[in-house]
């Protein structure tokens, strides 16, 4: 039943972009698998509504605050796959001119402030992009990821805290994919993720994450409240991921069949264009045109990731400061 | 030229950048002082050594930003703040909490420009305090200014005296990389000719405060008051003492020091941080590297021994370079040869 009216034009953004990500991650799985990416991989599968549900209520002047698992985040912000490969192959013209590499995607221009391959390392961050957003007066706001592992990460306690007492413009994103690196969720967390917001004056909810409107919804009350100048707000996303802590992990602390049940049962793809077609007037044709174009754009880009130049030997030592 | 304390003319350079740019921003614990207390008096302290006093006032408190004790989120924050349009001038209280925010300076600010392929600016200034002598004890005393300058990615700086201070300041300020400036608490009070309006000092230039021709002292921070002193005494004795103060450590100026050490064929090194891979460690390195063949003598270390900083006031007093201690380490190296063979 159809209880709010979303935009047709935004829900096939939205469902390009989660395409984008599910095809682009299952693109690195092989690659990683056959050996042609350089470093460590950690994939987005299983989230895709969380980055998108998210990231659909943001613009360029908006700033998000990212993690290790950082491919979808980038894509939902609006960050060009073909730029995005490159950088994952360590190449020049990649977003970061190859020396990030896939945990350090960073684009400024649309307002990405970073993969970032310390948990629990990015709140602090964003507590002073709105700063900036505060004291600038811009109007923005800005969203920080969080695993729930880095929830456990005192860094994120000191960022709720000063997010709330200066009232800032920020929304703690976590994303509960049921795993910190190789150990369960209920083995790390004590008491419960969203409802730790209440003891720092700011509201938490928990939607569920493999649900796109789910996600668009309470993420829109969030930014809203933050829009309007009253301060930060916590929203928790459950989703599991679908792979390793990293591509390759042999994840020996998993059920086998749980990822085929995440598959069968909690795909965040599937569940979307159940509800677009059904009540949103969306139509299946729609969509599979959007799969063809992804698909197609992401072996290309691909093949000219892999194809490109690396950075020259002088890259080593540029961009190490801006004058010294 | 006006006389001024080593505070004044910091407090002064806040004031002056913060008038000149709107986006410089102050944040740190009591930078404005007494939020929240049962007095009602804002702006109750201005910093724990009054440093920041009146820039609440004048600039207001969006300005100015007293922050919970929470070194992660203030050094964090402003990176990120920095990232994004500001120019943060953030205040670690003591070098000692550096324990604590390490991270967001050794991961996060020095490594962004690089890491995201120099398409950012990560302007901000982190003033903090170092130094022994006040009976603090272990984690009030340190000087850990090497371990930061160790870090690719950030500039690390070291007044030495009031007009420097304000020069330094503002080149921080004004700087489009982290930089690190660390101001040493026994500093304060020292006063001296500072001139009035915009004043800036480079990064990398060392200032030779005393001239000399028989041996090179290179100090660091409130070192150089002491070897200024020491070379003063000897002069009556007509040993010529030349004082290098490298102000930064990172840039190092390390031509000013190799020219030096080309000139004396001594040196001597003093520095309040610790003997081992410090930066006495690392000038006798440079000499070792580029000047081996001008130098007369072995090279003196004055630093701390390899321990804590004792609480314990005559022990403090022991664990500290002294003037004495300098000038036995000048007077050592001008009886000393260096072994050559072949």
């Amino acid at each position: 039943m159809a209880d709010q009216s979303y935009d047709p034009i935004m829900l096939l953004d939205a469902y390009r972009r989660m395409r984008a990500i599910r095809d682009f991650e299952e693109r690195m799985r092989r690659e990683v698998q056959a050996g042609t990416v350089p470093g460590f991989v950690h994939l987005y599968c299983g989230q895709e509504a969380v980055a998108v549900g998210t990231c659909m209520h943001l613009l360029d002047t908006d700033y998000i605050g990212s993690t290790h698992r950082g491919h979808g985040h980038c894509i939902a912000k609006g960050c060009d796959i073909g730029d995005m490969l490159l950088e994952i192959y360590c190449k020049q013209g990649g977003l970061c001119n190859g020396k990030g590499g896939s945990m350090h995607i960073a684009d400024l221009r649309k307002g990405m402030l970073g993969a970032n391959a310390i948990v629990g390392a990015a709140p602090p961050i964003a507590v002073g992009a709105a700063l900036s957003q505060s004291t600038l007066q811009t109007g923005g706001v800005t969203v920080t990821f969080i695993g729930d592992g880095a929830s456990n990460q005192g860094t994120v306690a000191e960022s709720l805290n000063m997010a709330s007492i200066l009232k800032l413009p920020l929304i703690f994103l976590y994303e509960n994919n049921g795993y910190a690196e190789f150990t369960g969720i209920s083995y790390h967390l004590g008491g419960n993720i969203a409802r730790r917001a209440a003891g720092f004056g700011m509201p938490g909810e928990t939607v569920d994450g493999v649900d796109f409107f789910a996600v668009y919804d309470a993420v829109g009350r969030a930014v809203e409240r933050a829009r309007k100048g009253e301060g930060p707000s916590a929203v928790e996303a459950v989703a599991m991921r679908w792979y390793g802590h990293f591509e390759g992990d042999m994840q020996l602390y998993r059920d086998p069949q749980e990822v085929d049940r995440l598959r069968a049962t909690a795909d965040p793809l599937v569940k979307f264009e159940d509800r677009a077609i059904r009540d949103f007037g969306i139509s299946k044709d729609e969509l599979v045109e959007i799969d063809e174009e992804i698909a197609e754009l992401i072996e290309d880009r691909v093949v000219a990731a892999k194809a490109a130049p690396k950075p020259p030997r002088e890259a080593l030592y540029t961009d190490v400061y801006g004058s010294y | 030229m006006p006389i001024k304390s080593f505070r004044d003319a910091i407090n002064e350079t806040l004031k002056q950048e913060m008038r000149r740019d709107s986006r410089v921003i102050v944040m740190g614990e009591d930078v404005v002082g007494g939020m929240g207390g049962s007095s009602g008096v804002a702006e109750a302290a201005g910093g724990t050594f009054g440093v920041t006093a009146g820039l609440a006032a004048e600039f207001g408190r969006r300005r100015v930003i007293d922050t919970p004790i929470t070194e992660s989120a203030i050094i964090g924050a402003a990176g990120g703040a920095a990232l994004t349009g500001l120019r943060p001038v953030a205040e670690l209280m003591f070098i000692d909490f550096i324990g604590v925010c390490l991270d967001q300076i050794l991961n996060q600010q020095a490594k962004f420009r690089y890491m995201f392929g120099g398409k950012c600016s990560v302007p901000v200034t982190i003033r903090t305090l170092m130094g022994a002598g006040l009976g603090a004890g272990p984690q009030h005393s340190q000087s850990l200014h090497a371990i930061l300058t160790s870090i690719p990615g950030i500039k690390v700086v070291l007044p030495s005296n009031a007009a420097d201070a304000k020069g330094l300041l503002a080149t921080a300020i004004r700087d489009d990389d982290p930089v690190i400036f660390c101001e040493h608490k026994f500093l304060y009070g020292e006063s001296c000719e500072v001139p009035d309006g915009e004043y800036l000092i480079p990064f990398g230039k060392a200032n030779v405060t005393r001239r000399g021709s028989h041996v090179t002292v290179v100090a660091f921070s409130r070192m150089v008051l002491l070897a200024n002193k020491v070379a003063d005494k000897l002069a009556k004795e007509g040993i010529s003492v030349e004082v290098i103060d490298p102000r930064t450590t990172s840039p190092l100026d390390r031509d000013s020091i190799l020219e030096s050490i080309e000139k004396t064929g001594r040196l001597v090194v003093v520095d309040e941080g610790g003997p081992l891979c410090g930066m006495a460690s690392e000038i006798a390195s440079l000499a070792a590297c580029h000047a081996l063949s001008a130098l007369k003598a072995p090279v003196q270390k004055v630093t701390p021994p390899h321990t804590p900083v004792p609480a314990t006031p005559h022990l403090e007093q022991d664990w500290v370079p002294s003037p004495e201690k300098i000038e036995l380490a000048i007077r050592t190296t001008l009886d000393q040869k260096l072994a050559r063979t072949g």
